[in-house]
């Protein structure tokens, strides 16, 4: 179990915004948690990385408890997240937001990186801020990819992205899990999501409600109706 | 070839000129020479100050009070006001610590402050450090309250005084002239300093918390330490600077560390540009030059005009001074001289 979460909390003030989930990621899976906007998806995600504090719950990674570990520790074990709204420093340029990617390591080349994603080498003078939504995702994830991860983190990589750049984004999220990065991805676009991983999380207000592989919830009555907008016959 | 002889030639051009620079100014006045030392002294201050606001984005409106601890930490220890007379190379190390645990002190408490906010809680820090200065004479007297200190040493080495007039090789080293060398020495080490930590790991992440707080943790930066580093490094420059002003003024009172001071180093650092070290230099200088120059100026020019003053020459002076600063903010927002970052921030060449 490379990443395990039970009974985990997360609290704003007075509302529990997650209600005790329990969550697992094994090591070279890749996992979706699909669900409505305000379901809880990125308030746990948040939570897995220690960006915000959960109220209670256990919460592992590779057998370690992260429950209390701040948040500038985890990138160095693995654990590393690629934010909502991707979360690049705007005014730097690709090459400069790259060389921060790569804080957490003391450095690292970044030639891999253009080598996946060669659009990003041709950009690597401009300014992160200029470049397309689709080119700014790119980043988002190749300077996460700086880090080494065994574990990333992906919250709505299509957010605001064209059809076409959605799947592109989707084939690299593919290539990299392809190559042995375990991936924990949040999604609301639940189709392709379902699609892409091998196991999902449905969630709704707060909980998890439904869990199974991802082919079993494509063909879920109650999940097509809900997600996949069908209705059923 | 990596260096070009014409990299050389100019390097030692400018060595050269910097060397013959204070018996040049001594010959218009030794008053031109004291300026000089002033000016360095505020390159000092604003390289400071440069490391906090330019690289680290915090905005500190109170940066003058590490300059008072590092000179009331020279002036207590160097002085008859308590009978100590330690040797300045000891002190200043201790001004600049005590300096920097003053940054961690404001900094650690301001955190989670940004801003408009975080402005508003340094400048207060700013105001408290001058008020326990003007304060601390009663029950026990500390500083000497709004008397000041007097009677501070000058640096000594061995018989070596910096204070005092000497002939040597041949050439006339008034005391100026000999603290205008080691100030010039030492601004040439903080120069480096701040280049290489522009370009450095430790740079490089105060560059990401300023981008993008969260951001930056999330990529494992320990946002925590990293913004205490700034405060702490910032302040020990600031200490440094003010041990030195010191030694060459061998007066000091409150009255020195106003909030003006504080809002005046912050201009330097605004008007040259933020964040980019030559600019931060031609700021200090031109803030600290133009002043003067007019008022050396601005008297015989109205006597030559109307045959008589007009206007009292400080009133001008300021007059000048504050629309020549409008100007710079209306045409080059982000300095005379702006970092790459702040140019594609405030010039809209990101758009």
């Amino acid at each position: 179990m490379l990443l395990e979460a039970r009974g985990l909390e997360v609290h704003y003030g007075g509302i529990r915004a997650v209600k005790g989930i329990d969550l697992a990621v094994d090591e070279g899976e890749l996992v979706c948690l699909i669900g409505a906007n305000g379901a809880g998806k990125t308030s746990t995600l948040k939570a897995i990385c220690r960006l915000i504090p959960s109220r209670a719950g256990m919460l592992r990674y590779r057998g370690e408890d992260i429950a209390t570990s701040p948040v500038h520790a985890l990138p160095r074990k693995g654990l590393v997240m690629v934010p909502e709204g991707r979360g690049i420093f705007r005014q730097l340029t690709v090459e400069e937001n790259l060389a921060i990617g790569a804080y957490a390591l003391g450095g690292g080349d970044p030639e891999p990186q253009y080598a996946s994603f060669p659009r990003l080498r041709e950009r690597r003078k401009q300014v992160a801020g200029t470049l397309s939504g689709g080119e700014q995702q790119m980043l988002a994830i190749a300077r996460a990819l700086m880090t080494r991860p065994k574990l990333l983190l992906l919250d709505e990589p299509s957010m605001g992205l064209a059809p076409l750049m959605v799947a592109k984004i989707f084939e690299i999220v593919r290539e990299i899990a392809r190559q042995g990065v375990t991936i924990l991805l949040v999604e609301q676009n639940a189709r392709l999501a379902l699609e892409l991983a091998r196991r999902g999380y449905v969630m709704e207000s707060g909980a998890i409600t439904l869990t199974g592989t991802a082919g079993d919830l494509l063909h879920d009555s109650k999940v097509r109706e809900a997600y996949l907008g069908e209705g059923v016959a | 070839m990596k260096f070009p002889a014409k990299v050389w030639i100019g390097t030692a051009l400018v060595a050269a000129t910097l060397i013959a620079l204070p018996f040049a100014l001594a010959y218009a006045g030794t008053a031109w020479v004291r300026i000089a030392n002033f000016a360095i002294l505020y390159i000092l201050l604003a390289l400071g100050l440069n490391i906090v606001v330019g690289f680290a984005g915090l905005l500190d409106l109170g940066y003058i009070a590490f300059y008072a601890v590092g000179a009331y930490a020279y002036a207590l220890l160097a002085s008859p006001h308590f009978d100590l007379h330690l040797p300045f190379w000891v002190i200043l190390p201790i001004g600049a610590a005590l300096a920097a645990f003053f940054g961690l002190l404001l900094g650690a408490p301001t955190l989670k402050l940004r801003g408009d906010y975080l402005a508003i809680v340094t400048l207060g820090f700013g105001e408290i450090v001058r008020i326990f200065l003007n304060n601390l004479s009663r029950p026990v007297n500390i500083t000497n309250g709004p008397q000041g200190v007097a009677g501070i040493d000058p640096f000594r080495i061995d018989g070596f005084d910096f204070a005092q007039y000497q002939t040597l090789l041949g050439l006339q080293f008034s005391g100026p002239i000999k603290y205008y060398y080691l100030l010039l020495a030492v601004v040439i080490a903080v120069i480096v300093i701040n280049l290489r930590l522009q370009n450095s790991r430790i740079g490089r992440a105060w560059e990401a918390i300023r981008e993008d707080e969260i951001a930056a943790s999330a990529m494992g930066i320990n946002t925590r330490n990293v913004k205490l580093l700034a405060f702490a490094m910032g302040a020990s420059f600031g200490g440094l600077a003010g041990g030195m002003f010191s030694a060459m003024q061998a007066f000091i009172s409150p009255e020195s560390f106003v909030l003006v001071e504080s809002i005046m180093v912050v201009s330097m650092v605004v008007l040259g540009g933020m964040g980019n070290v030559w600019g931060v230099i031609l700021g200090a200088l031109l803030l600290s030059f133009v002043p003067e120059i007019l008022r050396w100026t601005v008297e015989p020019l109205q006597d030559a005009l109307f045959g008589r003053q007009l206007i009292d020459p400080e009133v001008i002076r300021m007059l000048i001074f504050g629309l020549a600063l409008v100007l710079v903010m209306l045409f080059r927002p982000a300095g005379l001289l702006p970092s790459a970052v702040r140019k594609r921030e405030l010039m809209g060449q990101a758009a």
